[in-house]
Formats: C-alpha cells, structure tokens, sequence
C-alpha cells in the first residue's frame, strides 16, 4: 500500500484462504493458514461483501454503511479503514492501491 | 473449540442451518478395507454438474464445512474441479483420503487450493499390518509418501487410527509417525456396521478389557472425545432437554447418488437430491424432522443412564441396533470402559438374561 488511504483509492479483496459464509446478518470467516476464526458484525458483513476488489472502498462505504444506516460518510469510511486494516493484518483480505484480479494472496 | 464456532454451532442449530456436510463423491475405491462400511461399486454416482449444483445449493443453505469424502475420493477424475468450485464457494474444506493417488504435484495443488485439513487413514506402523487391512501392498508407503508431500506443501494433515483387533497394540506407533512426519493424530476405537445393515464387521473391534486399556491410556489425551472420565453428573432437566447429537440439526450426509442421510453413521434415507432441493430436504424432510424431534428425555434407555449426561451416544448407531431412540452398545462399552460403570442398557440386558436363565 503505497497511496493514503485518504485518497480513496483504496481496494479490498477477500484472500484466497479464508472459508466464509453469512449466517443470517453475520459474516463468519476461518483463515486456513492458522484455522483462527472471526465473526462480522452486519455492517462489517456488508463491506466484506461488497469487497470484489474493484469498487474502491469509499465507494463501497458509501453505498452500504452510508446508504445502509444514514451515517456521516467521513465517519463511516475512517471506521472502515480501520476495520479493513485490521483484516488484513490477520492476512484474510487484501488490501491494494489498484484494483485486485485474479491473483492469488 | 473457539467461543465464535461454539456460537456458530448454536446458532445453526436454533435456526436450523445445516452447518456441516459430509459429502462422499464416490463410494469407489483403490483399497479394500476390511473393516469398510461402503459398497464399492459405482451405482451411478452424480456427475461434476450435479455436484456443482448441489455445492451451490449447499452455500446458499448456509453450509459452512464441507468434508469431501468417499470411497476414495482422488479416483474421480474430476476431483480438483469439484475442490476449486467448493473453494470458489468459500466453504472450509476438509478431505478424507488414503492418499494413494497424492505425489508432490497434488499436494501442492490440493494446498494451492486452500483445503484446511486433509485426514488420512493409518492403520499401523508396521507395513504387513497396515497392508493385510487395506488389502493393497505397499499402501502404507504410499499413504505416508503422500502425507509427507502434504505436509511439506504447508496442509495440514490428520492420521487417523481406527483401533481394531489387528492394531490393538499399533496406535503407539502410528501416533509416533504422525509426530516423526508433523501430521496431527486421532484415534477412533469403534468400527461401524455396514451401511447395508450387516453388522458382522463388528468382529473386528477390540475386546472390552483392550477397550478399557485404550481409554485410560493417557499418552493419547486429546487423540480421542472419548478419554477416561468420572462418571457424568447426573442429567438435570435443562440437559433433559438437550438434543443427543448434531445430526440432521446442523449436519447431514450425502451419498455419491445423492442420498441425503442424518450422517455418515446414520443411514436413514431422508431424500434424494436429485429429486428435491437440498434445502427442501433439509426443512421438511419427515425423517430429518423425526429425528430433529428427538431429546434426551425421549430415549427410554439412555435417559436413565448414569451416563446420560456424559456419554457420546450415537444416535446413528443407535439407529442400525434397531431403535434411533435406543442405546448405542458402542458407546455403552466406551462409557464403561472409561469409568467402570456399566450404562443402563447393560444393567438391562444383563438381567434380561439372567431372567432367561
């Protein structure tokens, strides 16, 4: 990650080696490296879902924890960073200044 | 296991999600076992599109772990196809293989792939043991090869003993392979009747003293659920109400046809996926919610065992002794073996027969 995140120019990308599925509002995540496993809250859940690696994150905020519960979009995008360094410091997301394709965590 | 999975459990079970499926994508094989509960010949066993379909099914039923199993499952020709679209779908993978079709190259894809755990049945440390079950030469080379392929990849691999009366005295061995090669170890004592019903493979478990040996042996805490303890409290209401174990509330079973049972030691027919939707299955199939409906106060048996509360009672078993609602003899014998108590079931039989004598 070269550029700030206040740039925007920011992507997400759920790796490779994680297994994940939403049970009811709740994104549950298990890293296969390590098998250590983490729950999402719903409003989490939503940015890891929209996380394709294509939609900057600002967008992504936007869209979802914006659109979602009526927050201020500065708030909920400095919230988000957080959150979305925190994944990817335990290794289950990737985290880019570019758009993230096919390749591989 | 963790607070999050011990939640996650709960939740699928209060809500109804099937957490857990065991799916066999063939019931053929390269070995043959003895003590093996599966036919082996193919009966028409679902194609890549079929297994495609009812993995999507199962992702958006909410599936989470998925054990892909067989028969021996690295004979399908499309094995890694049906591993990269489970993946794709994000499901923890666990596979069940001998490992007899697995050199470096598949390991390394098997890992590339990001399957969490691979399990491998070892039977002994010695060769001629291990062959004389698995009827195949040199398959404890192989499957030792394959799980050292495995490991140094980066998977994580299991060595899974079945204790049986031509191992009794193995597993020492096999646990010190497993630790010489960095693969974990579980041991498993009991061996299962056939899914047909025969129940003439029970011959080969141990004895009830070796039984008793096996679960007091203390260099093996943690290999097996079932190690020595104190005999359970005795059960309370709330555990009255209890359900005896996960299968068909947050786990099932789906043949190679696309039969779906309760679990792998449970064959109860509950439907065919090839006629009905997974999830249609899952809700509303009247054997599943027989068996959904089951507490522990409903087992006319068991729930007057001092066991009842501690016992690891196999419904499935239970189930093919006659009686899903009935005791499992198997885990009679563990539950006694670990505490020198006898369970219910054995007090009954014993006056049973002592009033026909």
């Amino acid at each position: 990650m070269s550029k700030s995140f206040d740039s925007g120019d920011v992507y997400i990308k759920p790796s490779r080696d994680i297994a994940a599925r939403v049970m009811v509002d709740e994104m549950v995540i298990m890293s296969v490296k390590d098998s250590k496993v983490f729950s999402l809250n719903p409003s989490a859940t939503l940015i890891w879902s929209a996380a394709d690696g294509s939609t900057p994150l600002r967008e992504i905020v936007a869209r979802t924890l914006v659109s979602e519960f009526e927050i201020d979009a500065e708030t909920a995008y400095r919230d988000a960073v957080e959150l979305v360094k925190e994944l990817a410091q335990e290794g289950i997301l990737l985290l880019a200044d570019h758009p993230i394709g096919q390749e591989r965590a | 296991m963790s607070t999050i999975l011990e939640n996650l459990n709960s939740k699928a079970i209060q809500l109804g999600i099937p957490l857990g499926v065991h799916l066999d994508v063939t019931w053929r094989c390269n070995e043959r076992c003895v003590h093996c509960y599966l036919d082996h010949d193919d009966l028409g066993e679902m194609s890549y599109d079929e297994i495609e379909d009812l993995m999507s099914q199962m992702a958006a039923a909410g599936v989470f772990f998925l054990t892909i199993s067989g028969g021996e499952p690295m004979l399908r020709s499309d094995i890694f196809p049906i591993l990269r679209r489970a993946r794709e779908l994000t499901f923890n993978v666990k596979l069940k293989t001998n490992g007899i079709l697995i050199r470096e190259k598949e390991a390394a894809l098997i890992r590339e792939l990001g399957v969490d755990t691979v399990q491998v049945s070892i039977y002994s440390h010695r060769p001629e043991v291990h062959d004389a079950i698995t009827k195949v030469k040199g398959s404890l080379e192989r499957s030792l090869s394959a799980i050292r392929f495995m490991v140094s990849s980066g998977l994580k691999v299991t060595m899974a003993n079945v204790v049986m009366k031509q191992t009794r005295f193995d597993y020492p061995g096999v646990q010190k392979l497993a630790a010489e090669v960095g693969a974990m170890f579980t041991i498993d004592p009991t061996i299962t009747p056939h899914i047909n019903g025969d129940r003439s493979l029970l011959a080969l478990n141990v004895s009830r003293e070796d039984l008793r040996d096996i679960m007091n042996d203390k260099t093996i805490a943690g290999a097996t659920e079932d190690q020595f303890v104190a005999v359970a409290p005795g059960a309370d209401e709330d555990y009255m109400d209890n359900i005896p174990c996960s299968a068909g509330h947050s786990a099932c079973y789906v043949s190679p046809y696309g039969d779906v049972y309760p679990c792998v030691q449970f064959p109860l027919p509950s439907g065919n996926v090839r006629q009905q939707k997974f999830i249609d299955i899952w809700k509303y199939s009247p054997q599943l919610e027989e068996v959904r409906s089951i507490r522990t106060r409903d087992l006319p048996v068991c729930s007057t065992c001092a066991h009842s509360s501690g016992c690891s009672r196999c419904p499935g078993l239970a189930y093919m002794e006659g009686n899903m609602r009935g005791p499992s003899t198997a885990d009679c014998e563990k539950s006694f073996a670990s505490t020198g108590v006898p369970s219910a079931n054995m007090l009954l039989r014993a006056a049973s027969q002592k009033a026909d004598r």
